[in-house]
């Protein structure tokens, strides 16, 4: 075997190698294949210069543990780690990221910077409050942006993320219903078909029992079987709007106005406020409870899954009864109210320590006050022209699943385009990645069969969005014109091809144990 | 506005395309009394990055900045070195902006680290099996209490008067809305036992923390020992995980879940959050774990990769008989952690571990030589409970004036309880200089 100025081989056997895309690391090309940290990390590594002592007065004793079992990389094998690791990601800054339901625009990079500024990120949550005047601020000042895009009266900031928004806004219905003695007999959460999974889970998770909701078939609340199941009994409806269909609930008025008739509450999931934000106030449409997703609307980072953040607004019955703490004005400043009954409050309790998410609170207002409330409007419009420009675009070759009106900010297509072609959803979808793009989001809602939910957002320019459509009908083409395998077999292209979900959940192999040092069966099987 | 690609004549060929006038014909759904063409009145209009800049740096600048000052507050957030490595690195766009890891084929970057994180986690509270994070320690304390009561199908808990007051108040919520009773007993310095005084048969769980609230280090394995006896689970909260690097883990003395808070790895203060909950627990609960989970597989040319997984226990497949409504973990800051863990590595941790403890110890002793104070904590990792002969809260901040963060009186965290109790802490970031600004300052304010 020779070898090229690079080290490559350049026998027969790996010229082979190299067309099949694969190289001596393992790898393709320039993207290194990189084990995992147990078995490129050694026990005596460190990269860091913490100096050994010696301890002569330790008080632990016999609670002084031995071996942890870690392992460890200097800083340049640190570095080259996970950076070679971060190329097997797809990000929203290396293309379109159209996940309907995720909102994956932009995110500035101001909002980082602003974020960690020493004021912000190096500062305690129970320094004397005297000595965080300006974060208390920053806290009252995004909580006046968020009561005033919503139009309601209060908000509650400390949820950190979506699901606990719901949960936190949930348990101000309960405590309200609970206030007002009607705690017992109001068992009833009412949720649509097409609603997110955290919706019933959150009402089942504080005891209340779910009723669904059927959709009615333009993609919308069946008002009709609302009605029906509307009694002294129901606590509160959870509805998205726009809904997870995309489409703006038309009878959202007089949903509001029947479920204040009976003494229900209305929760709105706030996840896709990107279609509305400066443009449409859920506190003009009944709304009594709505979650902000901070990191969707707003743009702080989705981080690979988090953190989030998910304030509350909240109507004004319910307001007496939101989670401590929160900030209050006085005669000298801020300062917060941290404890339940303090001043005679009702809060409901407490959600999470401290004050919640506030180097999201940074980004989110540091994403507003870039916007302004003109530049907001204009955001929500774009995200819904962007939509919109995709259905336009694609209504001819894909199945429009509520076809006859304009959507909101994400378009909602099914599989039926896809019959008899042998492509499902999921083949279509894994196609798009050796196309260069992350999927849409598939089988997603639940009420149409094979979803595919695509958003946009505002961040896309037109000639990003033609690609995009132009690559989606190719794609079709390809489908209609037999070439199933291609992609029963996708991705090919991307860093891995489909993942066995099966055995994983099978053989959940859910960590590193020493027994599996140098298991490298699995690769050299392949 | 600099964010928004459209021109105006990308715009007008696009509503042209689409078949409509104006952009007011793609809202007609909304109902007409919401209709709103205006920009919303009493926010401001846009502004440039400069401005931006400008106005948040005059907010940033109103705090008093722990770095700047001698910083001894802990009480569940504490203040570290985090290596440059690891802001560099979780601020690459392949990290920094990308979703949850739906598409596995494209985010083995995500789930790699996030294996990783199991492993660091599972090793350092010594149990079987972590998931991929929560929230932060005080929601993932919510969550275990509810899980304890899944598997034993019991519905009470036992919490001690170690426990951090906010944690408690977390776990309390979701509690009592789940139809769980929570009893919390009275503070209690160095008495994580106290739980075993209200131990019977319908108890899911005994919570205890150590390091507790007060600082204590408590050796659990009799307290573990009689839950068992009695079918509890023993759930364990650290608060400061970095104890761990010294301290015999909650899974070697017995702990069926072990919830800590991660900030103290590779996450700042930021005025308590983002942070990151680790959750850790037995093989046998795995199922009835909240949280995502990643897990290890092939792909089809057999080559080793990772997924999410077990996700039939979550809301999006399970809806109202999920485990937990929770749909994210904390993706970025868990990232932090697993890279500074791995900077840290085995002799890094324990160094740095070593280094907190003898901080801690100069701290102490320093403060007994205050006349007035006495130390009330004996056995402890970093952070200690002191008894002031005058209000902590007065103290705490006359010291603040002083340009001192000399730590966290207990009352903030229990109105009325322990008012003379300051709670104070010493990292590796504490210097000698600083010890010795906080003892004049302590006996300026005293006298």
């Amino acid at each position: 075997m020779s070898m090229n100025s690079q080290g490559r081989q350049t026998t027969p056997e790996a010229v082979d190698d190299i067309a099949a895309g694969v190289g001596m690391l393992g790898g393709r090309g320039l993207l290194q294949d990189e084990p995992m940290l147990f078995d490129a990390g050694r026990e005596d590594a460190t990269g860091t210069d913490w100096p050994e002592i010696e301890i002569e007065d330790d008080v632990l004793g016999s609670l002084t543990r031995d071996s942890i079992g870690l392992k460890g990389l200097t800083e340049p094998e640190t570095v080259r780690h996970y950076v070679r690791l971060s190329q097997y990601n797809y990000a929203i800054d290396l293309g379109l990221y159209p996940l309907g339901s995720c909102t994956m625009k932009h995110n500035p990079r101001l909002n980082e910077k602003m974020a960690r500024l020493p004021g912000f990120a190096d500062i305690h949550p129970l320094q004397p409050v005297s000595t965080v005047q300006g974060a208390l601020g920053l806290i009252d000042e995004l909580a006046h942006w968020l009561k005033t895009l919503t139009g309601m009266p209060a908000v509650a900031m400390s949820p950190k993320a979506g699901a606990h928004g719901e949960l936190c806004g949930m348990l101000a219905i309960r405590a309200a219903h609970e206030a007002a003695g009607e705690g017992e007999k109001r068992k009833i959460v009412l949720v649509p078909s097409s609603a997110h999974g955290t919706n019933p889970a959150t009402a089942a998770q504080i005891g209340y029992q779910v009723v669904e909701i059927k959709a009615s078939e333009d993609g919308r609340v069946d008002f009709e079987d609302l009605k029906a199941k509307l009694s002294d009994e129901v606590a509160a409806l959870m509805l998205t709007n726009p809904n997870t269909c995309g489409l703006f609930e038309r009878d959202i008025m007089a949903i509001s106005e029947a479920l204040h008739a009976v003494g229900a509450y209305f929760y709105c999931d706030g996840a896709n406020f990107n279609a509305l934000a400066g443009r449409v106030r859920p506190g003009d449409l009944g709304v009594d409870a709505m979650h902000i997703n901070l990191h969707k609307t707003f743009s702080t980072p989705h981080g690979g899954g988090g953190p989030g953040a998910g304030p509350v607004v909240l109507s004004a019955p319910l307001a007496p009864f939101a989670p401590v703490p929160w900030v209050v004005k006085t005669d000298d400043g801020f300062d917060v109210v941290e404890h339940v009954g303090e001043d005679g409050n009702q809060s409901f309790g407490r959600l999470c320590a401290f004050h919640g998410q506030m180097g999201m609170y940074v980004r989110a207002l540091s994403y507003m006050l870039s916007h302004g409330a003109d530049g907001v409007k204009q955001a929500s419009e774009d995200a819904v022209l962007n939509a919109n420009y995709i259905l336009a675009r694609l209504q001819d070759v894909m199945t429009v699943s509520y076809p006859g009106g304009p959507c909101m900010h994400e378009a909602l297509f099914d599989e039926r385009f896809l019959a008899g072609t042998g492509v499902s959803t999921l083949d279509f979808a894994k196609a798009m990645i050796d196309e260069g793009y992350h999927p849409m989001t598939m089988y997603f809602p639940l009420v149409v069969k094979g979803a595919m939910l695509i958003e946009p957002t505002e961040s896309e320019s037109k000639d990003s969005l033609d690609a995009f459509a132009d690559t989606l009908r190719g794609l079709v083409e390809k489908a209609k014109a037999g070439e199933v395998e291609r992609f029963k077999a996708a991705p090919v292209a991307a860093p891995m091809r489909r993942l066995d979900e099966t055995q994983a959940a099978r053989q959940p192999k859910l960590r590193w144990r020493s027994s599996m040092a140098n298991d490298t069966s699995a690769k050299t099987e392949a | 506005m600099r964010y928004l690609p459209h021109t105006e004549t990308d715009r007008q060929e696009m509503l042209k395309t689409i078949g409509v006038d104006s952009i007011d014909d793609l809202f007609v759904d909304v109902p007409p009394a919401a209709r709103r063409r205006g920009v919303i009145d009493d926010l401001p209009l846009k502004k440039s990055e400069l401005a931006v800049d400008r106005y948040m740096r005059g907010l940033a600048e109103q705090n008093l900045v722990a770095g700047h000052v001698p910083f001894f507050c802990g009480a569940g957030a504490y203040r570290h070195h985090v290596p440059a490595t690891v802001d560099h690195l979780i601020q690459r766009s392949e990290y920094l902006t990308a979703y949850t890891p739906y598409q596995p084929e494209i985010s083995q970057g995500t789930l790699q680290t996030l294996f990783e994180f199991q492993s660091q986690v599972a090793l350092l509270t010594g149990m079987d099996v972590a998931n991929a994070s929560m929230y932060d320690g005080s929601t993932a304390a919510a969550e275990a209490v509810i899980m304890a009561s899944r598997v034993t199908r019991r519905k009470k808990a036992i919490v001690s008067g170690g426990v951090h007051p906010q944690y408690t108040e977390a776990m309390d919520t979701l509690a009592r809305y789940s139809g769980l009773s929570l009893m919390a007993c009275d503070s209690a310095l160095d008495h994580e036992a106290g739980v075993l005084d209200h131990l019977d048969e319908d108890v899911a769980c005994v919570v205890v923390q150590t390091p507790n609230v007060f600082g204590t280090a408590t050796d659990l394995r009799a307290i573990a020992d009689a839950a068992h006896e009695k079918g509890a689970l023993l759930i364990v909260v650290v608060a400061e995980v970095v104890s761990l690097g010294l301290m015999v883990p909650p899974g070697e003395m017995g702990a069926d879940i072990v919830v800590a808070e991660g900030q103290s790895i590779g996450n700042g203060l930021n005025f308590g959050g983002p942070y990151v909950g680790l959750f850790a627990t037995r093989d046998k609960y795995v199922r009835q774990m909240p949280g995502r989970v990643c897990g290890e597989t092939v792909d089809a040319n057999g080559r080793k990769g990772y997924v999410l997984t077990l996700s039939t226990r979550e809301q999006h497949i399970r809806r109202d008989k999920a485990t937990s409504n929770i749909c994210t973990n904390a993706g970025l800051c868990a990232l932090a952690f697993t890279i500074h863990m791995t900077l840290l590595g085995e002799v890094g941790l324990k160094r740095l571990a070593k280094l907190n403890h003898a901080n801690a110890l100069v701290m102490a002793k320093a403060l007994k030589t205050v006349p007035g104070v006495e130390v009330l904590t004996t056995r402890f990792f970093n952070e200690i409970a002191v008894k002031l002969p005058k209000p902590a809260e007065e103290v705490a901040e006359a010291l603040a004036r002083k340009r001192i963060l000399g730590g966290v009186p207990f009352s903030r965290l229990k109105p009325g309880e322990r008012p003379d109790v300051m709670l104070m802490a010493a990292t590796e970031m504490c210097t000698d200089d600083d010890i010795a600004q906080l003892i004049a300052g302590l006996k300026e304010v005293l006298s």
